[in-house]
């Protein structure tokens, strides 16, 4: 059987390299002739679409212009960003905070835009910390990181922050199982003492704010991806499960040794029910929870101590497990909610599950057995068809509004579509190379808006002009407005994108920030006018209260600074003009500088080391005056007495050298 | 003539371009009307200077003549400005007609240079005036204030009021500056 497989595979990859083999090389011969006027957004124009990208190992999002391709921001979220601040700001500090202290840099896989009634509704975007596990929320208002949730008793975040059609919950599945509370037992003793972990965590519908309301137990293996049901399955979720052999070392090998893994479908109102019962075990366990305010302009850390725990081996009913062949990695839910898409990464098919028929299969008990005293639902009795030779190495599945999908092939770097009732191939075009993830926008919802399929790929070689080993990661758009999907642009983008979402920019562009209220600036340390600016010594910490308007800083004479002192600058920026920010930055610094938006105060530490005057000056160009933009601090040694006084504009008569 | 030329060169080798045919005419921005930031579209953000005065009944004429002066681009930038901006009446203490030759198209440089008089690029804002400080406007020329018994002047034009626009101050004042004969 499995030797069959394999065989067929490689008849295909031949047949596939010699239909290859005739066509010409490079994307100038294989794009349409008028590919180009199709992603020309004029000078002054907009692009239709937000897409909203993963960078991967850079803990950061990118957001492009859809047709374009255009980058128009890089929003940070798990890493530190030199461009703005964020995790060098005081105020921001307390985002990257976790229960092993602040992390700057971490890996973020996944995005999940809100959605309401299983559309997208443009208030925020989620998405994953993959190493200190981790979930975030964005803002789609401020596109700032506004909340950033730690996941206890986590392995590794990776099947994360996909979300039911309500914004009712994400989700947080560990990639890695892990003896639970930290234990220290020999790695060998995975079967008996390794467990996997999905938390659930709430969303308030107002404000966004998160909260973990449960977390499952389970059995040990490796949870890759998930979705949630919608429609008919709104209630359950499917999650993707790897390594049910429960190896623990080269699982290159070892972890591909069964020929079905499992779909893990989790019934979250039935765990609700348990919930509500007083069935979950309260567990002690560490973790970070930070939120970021728009009117104090600073996040705060908190740490948390419980998780409420359900057990599914030992709560019947939550959990079902249907086999899947070959280590399934996405799993995905068309937009009727009624058929579930497990991509085998190793398997030479596509097997559709049908929601109704796995109901129907738990209501006879149609199982073939069990894992860890989980049903194991018969895969035949789950299934609706298999898509037979879709392709090499299928990973994930995006779906479009006529009743197609669409699966990215890694192996064969290829997008395939297919009819999701037929399980007929429809069309198939290359990616260059080695697609991931793709995206039609509103692809995952009950309303996809098609139009493009976006392929995100891992390999890029020689898509661009050369610079040096490390290059861009490659995406092209492609049109799936006819039967034939065509090529219509290549665009490098930042970082190394997982999945990324697209949404019509009029769900989101209409609501966009553009100042900070200085009115409504409630950050204790903010200079709400000129006249409120002043420096207060406190022992050797001095906190100087700054504003920045075009084009001068206030004060900009500092005097009766000394060596090792704590030196503060909390600047406010008085603008209350689009896109006039400031920056600050002092020399000899250890730390960044900082950028102010209008209206907002952020704050640079400074510990001056030596004696001597040093000047300080706005980073952001932000006027015909911005190189005035700039003043002084006097440091004087330890000890000293050189009176602590400050001003703007103030001339003296020239006085004589400090003693 | 040189430029014209240099256009028509430009025009041939755009035209010569098959690629460039795909693009409709009414999408590209050199068909549009240059606005500039002027034409940005934001109802959050504080007024600008120009936005201020095209807002005041009192400073119509100056609005009238900052449009035919082509400054309005310009004026709706990062800055900073000062803006010293006569009122309607103080536009009307000219001798007759002067106003109406201003705005021939033929006075354009000579407009230009007037309202330039009236700009400085800095805030100056009242606290930092001193009697007789000098300032350096747009158009080259200097400018005198006056800072008496609370009074402010311009070149001995009265300072009616201050008003702060996002992008720098406004001193409405009494009566147009007329900039020296050039040296």
């Amino acid at each position: 059987m499995k030797t069959s497989r394999m065989y067929n595979g490689i008849l295909f990859l031949a047949a596939f390299s010699i239909l290859t083999g005739c066509k010409p090389k490079g994307p100038a011969e294989v794009v349409m002739g008028d590919a180009a006027s199709k992603v020309y957004v004029a000078p002054g124009k907009y692009d239709e679409f937000y897409s909203i990208v993963s960078g991967g190992f850079n803990g950061q999002i990118g957001v492009y212009g859809l047709p374009s391709g255009r980058l128009l921001k890089i929003l940070p979220v798990f890493s530190v960003f030199p461009e703005n601040g964020y995790g060098f700001s005081e105020e921001t500090k307390p985002m990257l905070n976790t229960s092993n202290g602040f992390v700057p840099w971490d890996d973020l896989h996944h995005i999940a835009l809100s959605t309401t009634n299983g559309e997208h509704d443009g208030r925020w975007a989620f998405a994953n910390g993959n190493n200190t596990p981790r979930v975030a929320r964005v803002s789609l208002k401020s596109f700032r990181t506004e909340e950033i949730l730690e996941i206890p008793n986590s392995g590794g975040n990776h099947s994360s922050p996909f979300i039911t059609e309500n914004t009712e919950y994400l989700v947080a599945g560990t990639r890695f199982s892990i003896p639970m509370g930290n234990k220290d037992v020999p790695i060998s003793s995975y079967k008996e003492n390794f467990k996997g972990s999905i938390s659930f965590i709430k969303v308030d519908p107002q404000t966004g704010h998160m909260n973990i309301a449960f977390q499952l137990r389970t059995p040990g293996f490796n949870f890759d991806l998930s979705r949630a049901g919608k429609g008919p399955s709104h209630g359950w979720f499917f999650f993707s499960c790897y390594n049910t052999e429960q190896a623990y070392t080269l699982l290159e090998v070892n972890a591909s040794q069964k020929d079905k893994d499992y779909v893990m479908a989790v019934n979250w109102k039935k765990a609700e029910e348990y919930l509500a019962q007083g069935k979950a075990k309260i567990e002690k366990s560490k973790y970070a929870h930070n939120i970021y305010s728009d009117k104090t302009h600073n996040a705060t850390s908190t740490i948390e101590e419980e998780v409420s725990v359900l057990d599914v081996m030992e709560l019947p009913g939550i959990v079902y497990f249907i086999p899947c062949p070959k280590s399934p990695h996405g799993t995905d839910v068309d937009p009727t909610g009624e058929y579930i898409v497990a991509s085998g990464k190793l398997a030479a098919i596509i097997p559709v599950f049908s929601f109704a028929k796995i109901q129907d299969a738990i209501a006879k008990k149609d199982f073939e057995g069990d894992f860890g005293g989980i049903p194991v639902i018969k895969y035949e009795s789950a299934l609706h068809g298999e898509v037979k030779k879709p392709g090499l190495g299928p990973l994930h599945t995006e779906f479009d509004e006529k009743g197609n999908a669409y699966t990215s092939m890694f192996v064969s770097s290829e997008i395939v579509k297919w009819n999701v009732k037929t399980l007929e191939v429809l069309d198939r075009v290359p990616t260059y190379y080695s697609i991931g993830h793709l995206s039609v926008p509103g692809g995952p919802t009950k309303k996809p808006h098609g139009k493009y399929v976006i392929a995100y790929n891992k390999i890029t070689k020689d898509r661009y002009l050369p610079t040096g080993p490390e290059l861009a990661q490659s995406a092209q758009l492609y049109d799936i407005s006819g039967e034939k999907m065509k090529l219509l642009l290549d665009f490098p983008t930042v970082g190394e994108p997982h999945y990324g979402e697209a949404i019509p920019a009029s769900l989101v562009a209409p609501n966009s920030v553009k100042i900070f209220k200085i009115e409504e600036n409630e950050n204790p340390y903010a200079a709400k006018g000129e006249g409120k600016t002043k420096v207060e010594r406190n022992g050797n910490q001095v906190h100087v209260y700054m504003t920045a308007i075009r084009s001068h800083l206030t004060p900009d004479n500092i005097e009766g600074i000394r060596v090792g002192d704590e030196v503060y600058f909390h600047v406010t920026n008085l603008e209350q003009d689009w896109d006039v920010p400031h920056g600050f930055a002092i020399k000899g610094a250890l730390n960044a500088e900082i950028l102010i938006m209008p209206g907002e105060t952020q704050t640079l530490k400074w510990k001056p080391l030596t004696a001597g005057v040093v000047p300080f000056y706005c980073t952001d160009f932000c006027s015909a005056l911005h190189q005035e933009m700039s003043g002084y601090v006097r440091v004087s040694v330890a000890g000293s007495t050189t009176p602590l006084k400050f001003s703007t504009g103030k001339i003296e008569k020239a006085a004589g050298a400090g003693k | 003539m040189k430029q014209i030329l240099s256009i028509a060169c430009l025009v041939t080798l755009i035209s010569c371009s098959p690629q460039q045919s795909t693009v409709k005419e009414e999408e590209t921005s050199a068909s549009k009307p240059e606005a500039g930031q002027s034409g940005v579209s934001d109802n959050e953000s504080e007024r600008n200077v120009v936005q201020i005065a095209a807002g005041s009944a009192d400073h119509s004429t100056l609005v009238t003549a900052v449009k035919a002066g082509e400054l309005v681009i310009a004026l709706s930038n990062a800055g900073p400005f000062t803006v010293f901006a006569p009122t309607n009446e103080a536009f009307n203490k000219l001798p007759a007609g002067t106003v109406d030759d201003l705005l021939k198209p033929e006075n354009k440089s000579k407009l230009q240079d007037i309202l330039q008089y009236h700009v400085y690029v800095g805030v100056i804002s009242e606290s930092i005036i001193s009697d007789g400080m000098k300032l350096n406007q747009v158009n080259g020329g200097d400018v005198i204030l006056g800072k008496k018994d609370g009074k402010l002047t311009v070149n001995g034009a009265n300072v009616l009021g201050i008003i702060k626009a996002s992008n720098g101050l406004i001193y409405s004042i009494d009566a147009v500056l007329l900039p020296p004969p050039s040296k």
